[in-house]
């Protein structure tokens, strides 16, 4: 279980956030102009990496406010958390 | 007690309360402070239960946790029996009631034993092979073996016990209170660090507690004399928790623990009313300091699983710590020095010692010196190659060794012996230190995996750690803690240390024998009866990783987790081949590190308690007018109100009648509300749902249907404008959780442009929703001074008003097809204002009616449930719900996926009604919908969703989705039943007033 620091509220534990998949996929601004192949990529496509991976959490059972995490799938390790907007960290 | 084999009487045992139990119905007497374990040992019992697949005599091997063998149901009672328990852990009471395992009739006499001679024919995969064929055979053989699989019973009715959990947050986390664990407590604790000591034994010390020699000093006193003076110094530490009778069972990542505390198990049964069993401790160190220690492991021969045979280290421990000699003609086998130890243990307590077999060849350390002194016989470079006793151990076969170990020389010696102890070295306990995630290494001088890459912050000290002499583990000890508590100094920097332990040991995981290996029994899992043949055959039959050998085999997967004979699978792995150790890697250790009981880990959730409820402000009307209630999500919401000798159908005939031919009356307080306000309220709207609302005038109300960003219906309800900026929506009772956080979501990561505010008031109101013919009289007497002309106050809109001096909110919506009114209230007058209704509707009959009714009703209207009508496929499309559609947004949730090819196909599975050709017959939800039932394989075009015999059409009715059904009106089609089937037609999902004329009726 880990401890997750919130940006808002502090460290707390996993059981108050959940994960919400990867981070940094923008939502098209035109979908409609989009092909089924373009609109399938921005739907269905994600990585799943082993290894240095971003991703979206949010603190469901605390301040239900959403943020990113760097996280090493591998071992679990939080490399870093910033805020929604923010851009994201390029060492960790 | 006819038996005595009690030595000498030992500080840790308290001659002086006597304690009497049962042992498979006999009563026999033991001291406080002993273990199940060794009281049995003292009144010379062994033989304790049957293994696990050839059913052999099987008796205590271990004095810890490890135990693979002594393992016994506790108790008769119902719901108090508990299997698995091992009699080496558990501490005698009085009334305390054990009974052997795995075997029928009794453990002297076992039926299954017969599988011992079958094992020729019993090998690893045996089942996997044999039963896999004729495949319509295998029901038959499951019964038989799952009749006489398993250990142990589970209760059959509910525990009585209390349990509980409990958060523990430190500084320091220290498991293990052998030496290590108590010098690292003290000066984590003396550092200002709030430390908690825990250990699954009754007792502080580990086994240096009772180590009592000359041979192993500390600042020139006997170990055990100079750690019991560290104890008594901690114990007066005040930031220092200790708690005993503790176990680690798992540890996760980010130094989060979890352990069983028990409080009760060693209590005689009449003291533990009322108190709480086992606590689950849920602990969250900073840092964690691993003293965990080492298990000793057994050496594999042929039959070396006998009653009688036990681990050297046991049986020294029976001597020191509870007085017991567990055999009065005993015989060490060994390729190390700790066997010397236990020998001279045993010597200077006067019991007997025929023999020391040694694998080694040339031996010379001052333990062994010492016993040859004393004219102890050791053969040096034997091994073991047969033994003998069918419940108890009587005699063994030694013979000498080959210079290269790998077979035997020479002509057989036979040694009589009651006892045998067996020493194959140490393994560190490294369990919870890979389940932490932790990586090993491989140390080829003494072929043990220890602790190498951390994944948190923690250590590992002592044996654990690879330490297993007390010079190494003194010397080390400080110098680890210095870094890891980044601390300048300990106490114990400069000991003296005197330990006359010679690390030498040879190593050879599956002695040599002078038989062939198919007639052998050398066992490696003692629990699950896997033996060194089973491994070879695995590999020859071509597997070859350890995590594949060990489910074929089954090795290591007992309630003991294999913690005495992995190390050996590996080992015969590794020489069978050709493969080094350190490549081969381990089997994974899964928590727990001991087995827990469901009690534990429930805690105080069970029963009512076990899940949340919520209760609407109107519960307890409901339940004084005996409702059913039927749980949606977390709430309780009325069901239904059966009169006296109604049944469910009956209850709901009347109630669906009674609201389309006068008044119903539903409490709706469950529907989830979402407050929205904000500059961007209506823009954010138009996005997030289906249709447009930027034009909803204020005061007015609009269905809304949401979609996932896949264009599948997600969530439906109705919106309300009350002001420019200011909405209310309502949810699904089931979506409310997820639609807001859906919400929140987009606001906050894909528009952070749009100023809009969420906030969830679901349980701030209570909703009382009145429908029918006669609704609109009855809310005019409950609320006189509202206008409720269809034109000042017409469907789909909203007054603010007061019903006496009760704020509330009118809405004029419907889910049932009638005029109605929802009054939403502050929830603390929910109860009065539903009372005001119920009076005030007496005389129109108004009857409450529930979920079930609400659902017949909706679906004569053909209005759909989410989540019922639909699942994750259906698109609003495939509803047939093309006008809620917006054909002039540009864009909203889901639009796009509206028309990618896979959602514009024609033969999509869509919503349409059905009626049975036979009005009276109801279909069944679930049903499959088929055009041919001739035609095999027969094609599934859909299935039934919704169905109800409606009193107000009288007739029955149903919704169901059906490929291409939008094209299918009038097309019949077939039900097939179990025994029948049932002729439909498909028709219009609205079966009743396609024109809304109740609406303003």
């Amino acid at each position: 279980m880990f401890l997750i620091h919130c940006p808002y509220c502090g460290e707390r534990e996993q059981s108050e956030f959940k994960a919400g998949g990867e981070a940094h996929i923008v939502r098209p601004k035109q979908p409609t102009e989009l092909s089924d192949d373009q609109w399938a990529e921005y739907l269905f496509m994600r990585k799943n990496i082993k290894g240095v991976q971003f991703e979206r959490w949010v603190h469901t059972h605390g301040c239900r406010k959403w943020f990113n995490m760097v996280r090493d799938t591998s071992n679990d390790e939080i490399k870093a958390i910033y805020k929604m907007g923010e851009k994201p960290p390029t060492k960790y | 007690m006819t038996d005595n084999l009690r030595v000498k009487s030992s500080k840790f045992i308290d001659e002086t309360y006597k304690i009497s139990f049962k042992f498979n119905n006999k009563t026999y007497y033991g001291y406080k402070g002993d273990t199940l374990a060794s009281a049995l040992l003292a009144n010379n019992i062994h033989l304790i239960g049957r293994s696990f697949k050839y059913h052999r005599p099987r008796g205590i091997m271990t004095a810890g946790s490890e135990e693979p063998n002594a393992i016994v149901q506790l108790h008769k009672n119902t719901s108090r029996t508990e299997p698995n328990v091992r009699a080496t852990e558990i501490e005698i009471y009085e009334g305390l009631e054990a009974s052997s395992q795995n075997c029928w009739p009794s453990v002297n006499f076992d039926i299954g034993g017969i599988n011992n001679f079958l094992s020729p024919v019993l090998p690893a995969g045996f089942y996997y092979k044999t039963f896999m064929w004729p495949a319509s055979f295998w029901e038959k053989y499951e019964y038989f073996i799952r009749k006489s699989a398993g250990l142990g019973k589970s209760p059959t009715e509910p525990d009585p016990d209390i349990y509980e959990h409990k958060y523990i947050h430190c500084d320091v986390l220290v498991i293990g209170a052998g030496i290590s664990g108590i010098i690292a407590a003290k000066t984590s604790a003396k550092n200002g660090f709030k430390t908690l000591l825990v250990d699954e034994k009754p007792y502080l010390g580990g086994s240096t507690i009772y180590q009592n020699s000359e041979h192993f000093k500390i600042n020139n006193q006997i170990s055990s004399s100079w750690l019991e003076k560290e104890i008594n110094e901690i114990r007066k530490i005040d930031n220092l928790e200790i708690k005993t009778r503790t176990s680690v069972a798992a540890f996760h990542g980010y130094n989060f623990l979890l352990a069983r505390e028990s409080l009760t198990d060693h209590l005689p049964l009449h003291q533990r009313d009322g108190k709480v069993r086992h606590k689950l401790l849920k602990i969250r160190a900073k840092k964690v300091i691993s003293a965990t220690g080492s298990l000793e492991r057994p050496l594999i021969f042929d039959n070396n699983d006998r009653p009688g045979i036990l681990l050297s280290s046991a049986i020294e421990k029976y001597s020191n710590l509870f007085g017991v000699a567990c055999g009065q003609k005993n015989v060490l086998f060994t390729n190390n020095d700790s066997a010397y130890e236990t020998a001279i243990s045993l010597f200077n307590k006067g019991i007997d010692i025929k023999a020391i077999i040694d694998n080694r060849e040339e031996v010379d350390s001052k333990l062994v010196k010492e016993i040859e002194k004393n004219n102890i016989k050791i053969f040096k470079g034997y091994t073991i190659v047969d033994t003998f006793g069918y419940k108890r151990i009587n005699k063994i076969s030694i013979m000498q060794l080959s210079k290269d170990g790998q077979k035997v020389v020479g002509s057989k010696i036979s040694i009589d012996c009651d006892c045998l102890g067996m020493s194959g070295g140490w393994t560190p306990a490294v369990h919870l230190f890979t389940q932490s995630g932790g990586k090993l290494k491989f140390r080829d001088d003494d072929q043990v995996f220890i602790p190498d890459i951390y994944p948190s912050d923690q250590i590992s000290i002592g044996s654990c750690n690879g330490d297993f002499t007390l010079e190494e583990i003194l010397t080390n000890i400080s110098k680890t803690l210095k870094n890891f508590l980044n601390i300048k100094k300990t106490e114990y920097e400069n000991l003296e240390v005197q330990s006359h332990f010679n690390k030498t040991k040879r190593n050879i995981w599956l002695l040599p024998t002078n038989k062939v290996i198919g007639k052998t029994k050398p066992f490696v899992d003692y629990q699950n009866d896997a033996t060194a043949k089973d491994i070879k055959l695995a590999l020859r039959e071509g597997f070859r990783s350890i995590e594949h050998v060990k489910r074929y085999t089954t090795t290591g997967m007992g309630t003991d987790q294999g913690k005495l004979g992995n190390m050996h699978a590996l080992g015969i792995i590794s020489e069978t081949a050709g493969s080094k150790m350190g490549e081969l890697g381990t089997t994974t250790f899964r928590p727990p590190y001991t087995p827990l009981t469901f009690g534990t880990i429930v805690g105080r959730n069970v029963g009512e308690y076990f899940d949340i409820f919520r209760k609407t402000a109107i519960h307890d009307w409901h339940v004084e007018n005996k409702a059913q209630f039927e749980n949606v999500g977390q709430w309780k919401r009325a069901w239904f109100y059966p009169k006296e000798n109604e049944n469910m159908h009956d209850a709901v005939q009347r109630e669906s009648k009674a609201a389309r031919d006068s008044a119903g009356i539903l409490d709706a307080s469950t529907l989830g509300k979402i407050d929205i306000q904000g500059t961007d309220a209506s823009e954010f709207l138009n996005r997030v749902y289906t249709n447009a609302w930027s034009k909803l005038a204020i005061g007015k109300c609009r269905y809304g249907l949401m979609l996932n960003e896949d264009g599948m219906v997600y969530d439906d309800g109705v919106t309300t404008r009350l002001d420019e900026n200011h909405y209310i929506m309502t949810t699904t009772t089931g979506g409310a959780a997820t639609v807001l956080g859906k919400l929140e979501d987009y606001l906050q990561t894909e528009w952070p442009e749009l100023d809009v505010y969420l906030t969830s008031v679901t349980d701030h109101y209570a909703t009382i929703s009145v429908c029918g013919p006669n609704s609109k009289k009855i809310i005019s007497k409950v609320i006189p001074n509202l206008d409720l002309s269809d034109e000042k106050f017409p469907h789909m809109s909203f007054k603010n008003t007061k019903i006496g001096k009760i704020k509330c909110r009118v809405m004029r919506i419907s889910f049932t097809g009638e005029q109605s009114y929802e009054i939403n209230v502050q929830a603390n007058y929910g109860k009065s204002v539903w009372n005001k209704c119920m009076e005030e509707g007496k005389e129109f009959n108004i009857t409450p009616y529930g979920t079930e009714t609400m659902h017949l009703l909706r679906a004569e209207k053909g209005f759909i449930i989410v989540g019922q009508d639909t699942d994750a496929t259906m698109t609003p499309i495939d509803l047939q719900m093309d006008w809620i559609v917006s054909k002039k947004k540009y864009d909203f949730i889901g639009k796009r996926s509206l028309y990618r090819s896979d959602t514009i196909r024609d033969d999509r599975k869509q919503l349409i009604g059905l009626v049975t050709e036979n009005p009276k017959e109801v279909l069944e939800e679930g049903a499959q919908i088929v055009l041919d039932a001739s035609k095999s394989p027969v094609e599934m075009l859909g299935h039934v969703t919704s169905s109800y015999y409606s009193p107000n059409l009288e007739k029955s009715i149903a919704l169901g989705v059906v490929k291409g059904g939008k094209n299918m009106m009038g097309q019949k089609l077939i039900i097939p039943m179990e025994n029948k089937q049932i002729n439909v037609t498909v028709t219009d999902p609205v079966f009743l007033d396609k024109e809304n004329k109740r609406l303003n009726a």
